[in-house]
């Protein structure tokens, strides 16, 4: 009788705590995330200026705009260097993650000193490439103390080079973060798969291209997913470098000048619209390429 | 090639990796150091590899003064404890409730904090700057507490994968007897799920501290600096200083550096768990 009693309250209890534990959460995701993703579906249709009261519709005019305007779409043009940069950081990461990953002295120290541009300030790193890049400056200054005079450019002066510098901050920034998850997965593929590729004779080539890569496929497959993304949204580095100027501007700098320099709310939603959907339908692939990989082992 | 003489081959290009890396992510901060260091006289009859012949800490006191850092420091502080108070309470209640029970639309609520982790929070400043000015909380350091209680949700996921290690025979002890699930949460979830949360602090400590964008938006008051956006300042009126604006930045990015390699387990391991889903 008394278990009957109980079971009921905590029945009641659970209805009440769940409704007390959510309702503060989801109206805060709810109010910062979720409508405001429905709200620039709404903006992007209109030529709103961010502070009038009126919302003029202009129907697909923005989007129209996006496609047709070169120095708006063609900013994916800057992107790409970042993308480029995103895929040779994840080899660098691997690549330390394999060597951190094997009987190796200093291991910690090492780790700690590569994964440390990841906490370091944005800001103060990009001040710091700055004056690195400068134009005859500590760069140059190295490159000439290495012989390698050859190699000495205006790395920021120079239109053809400076996104492909910006590019390599963002390397040097977030590649421990990539080494440190390959490196945590690394260390929960089961040590007998190797043993038993040992006695089977494989060379270490052939151990990292059948047994290691097959068994990290999924975290592989994350980092890449997160740097594609973070390619498709790279923001602060050409925001704090040069406030992105025509020369830097990536599709997401662009983005927010359109609306906060320039005022054009609607046309700003539209282009935040068309990235959230490029940044979908990268994640739609990956979860189906993954599908495919499942079925195929 | 004999085995051993592959081993040793192998071991030396692996050490040689590791300096070469570690090389690359230290050179920009000793150029940043020793410049930093420099005096503007000095600067200006030294290379910029040079060292100092001796140290001037000149700029990092006109550095502190002008940038007003101490305060941007103070400011940030505030909005990191109110946050990561906030987190904590709320990502914990949001892992306990879905962590252990079932109810209806919990799929869709998980749905949405997936969905909700791809949406880059830089696109959606247009719409919630809107918002964040109808509250009222425009040029306060409230605009950004509230946008990091609501839009950083990899936290939750740190947690649910802490919940499920917590054996679930610890709550059904403690309701054999009596204890409300309140109860349970507050002294068992609660206090078992403080490795999440010196994860979730540390991580959301960070990502506060180098966030630019948001209080560069929502507090362009010049009283209302953060650390990020003081140092963003230095931009324009010292440009004709780089000494100066690298002795800023080191300023601004060493007391995070030291507080990491100090917590560097917490870092690590919620890195981790906030990436990788079960």
């Amino acid at each position: 009788m008394s278990r009957q009693r109980f079971s009921l309250s905590y029945k009641a209890q659970k209805a009440v705590l769940i409704a007390a534990f959510l309702i503060l959460p989801i109206v805060l995701l709810a109010t910062l995330s979720l409508y405001p993703a429905l709200k620039l579906i709404f903006y992007s249709f209109t030529s709103w200026n961010g502070l009038s009261p009126r919302y003029p519709w202009v129907g697909l005019a923005n989007y129209k705009a996006i496609f047709s305007n070169p120095l708006l779409f063609s900013s994916f043009g800057h992107n790409f260097a970042y993308l480029v940069g995103g895929l040779i950081q994840n080899v660098v990461a691997l690549y330390f993650a394999l060597i951190l990953n094997s009987k190796i002295r200093g291991r910690n120290l090492f780790r700690a000193v590569l994964f440390m541009p990841f906490v370091m300030n944005a800001v103060a790193v990009v001040f710091i490439f700055r004056f690195l890049y400068g134009y005859q400056g500590a760069l140059d200054a190295l490159l000439q103390g290495l012989g390698l005079k050859a190699l000495e450019h205006d790395w920021l002066g120079n239109l053809s080079l400076v996104n492909w510098s910006l590019a390599f901050v963002s390397l040097w920034e977030y590649f421990g973060f990539n080494m440190v998850i390959y490196l945590a997965a690394l260390q929960s593929v089961p040590h007998e798969l190797f043993e038993a590729a040992e006695l089977d004779g494989a060379g270490r080539l052939q151990t990292l291209w059948h047994i290691t890569l097959p068994n990290i496929r999924s975290i592989v497959q994350i980092n890449l997913l997160l740097t594609i993304s973070g390619a498709i949204e790279a923001f602060n580095i050409p925001f704090i470098m040069t406030n992105g100027s025509p020369p830097t501007a990536t599709f997401l700098t662009n983005t927010v000048n359109v609306a906060f320099v320039f005022n054009n709310f609607g046309l700003a939603s539209a282009m935040a619209i068309v990235l959230l959907i490029i940044v979908f339908v990268v994640l739609i692939l990956q979860r189906w390429l993954v599908g495919i990989g499942r079925d195929a082992v | 090639m004999s085995l051993r003489l592959q081993n040793t081959l192998l071991g030396t290009l692996k050490y040689l990796s590791l300096i070469a890396g570690g090389l690359v992510v230290l050179f920009p901060i000793w150029v940043a150091l020793i410049n930093a260091l420099k005096s503007n006289s000095a600067s200006n009859r030294l290379g910029p590899l040079q060292l100092p012949i001796h140290l001037d800490w000149h700029n990092f006191v006109v550095a502190w003064a002008g940038g007003d850092l101490g305060h941007a420091f103070l400011n940030t502080l505030y909005i990191v404890v109110l946050s990561v108070i906030g987190n904590v309470t709320l990502g914990t209640m949001v892992a306990y409730v879905i962590g252990r029970f079932d109810f209806p639309f919990k799929g869709v609520i998980l749905a949405a904090y997936l969905v909700v982790q791809f949406i880059p929070t830089i696109t959606t400043q247009v719409a919630v700057f809107g918002i964040i000015r109808s509250l009222g909380l425009f040029d306060t350091p409230y605009a950004l507490v509230l946008l990091y209680l609501g839009t950083n949700v990899v936290q939750i996921f740190i947690y649910l994968q802490f919940i499920h290690r917590i054996p679930r025979s610890l709550d059904e002890s403690a309701m054999l007897e009596g204890a409300s699930y309140f109860r349970i949460y507050r002294s068992i979830i609660f206090p078992l799920l403080m490795p999440a949360s010196a994860t979730v602090a540390i991580l959301q400590t960070i990502a506060i501290y180098n966030d630019l964008y948001s209080p560069y938006l929502y507090m362009p008051s010049s009283s209302l600096g953060v650390v990020s956006t003081a140092l963003f300042r230095f931009r324009g009126p010292y440009n004709a200083h780089p000494n100066l604006i690298l002795a800023a930045s080191l300023i601004i990015a060493i007391p995070v550096v030291l507080l990491y390699l100090l917590l560097q387990r917490f870092i690590f391991a919620g890195i981790v768990n906030g990436a990788v889903r079960e």
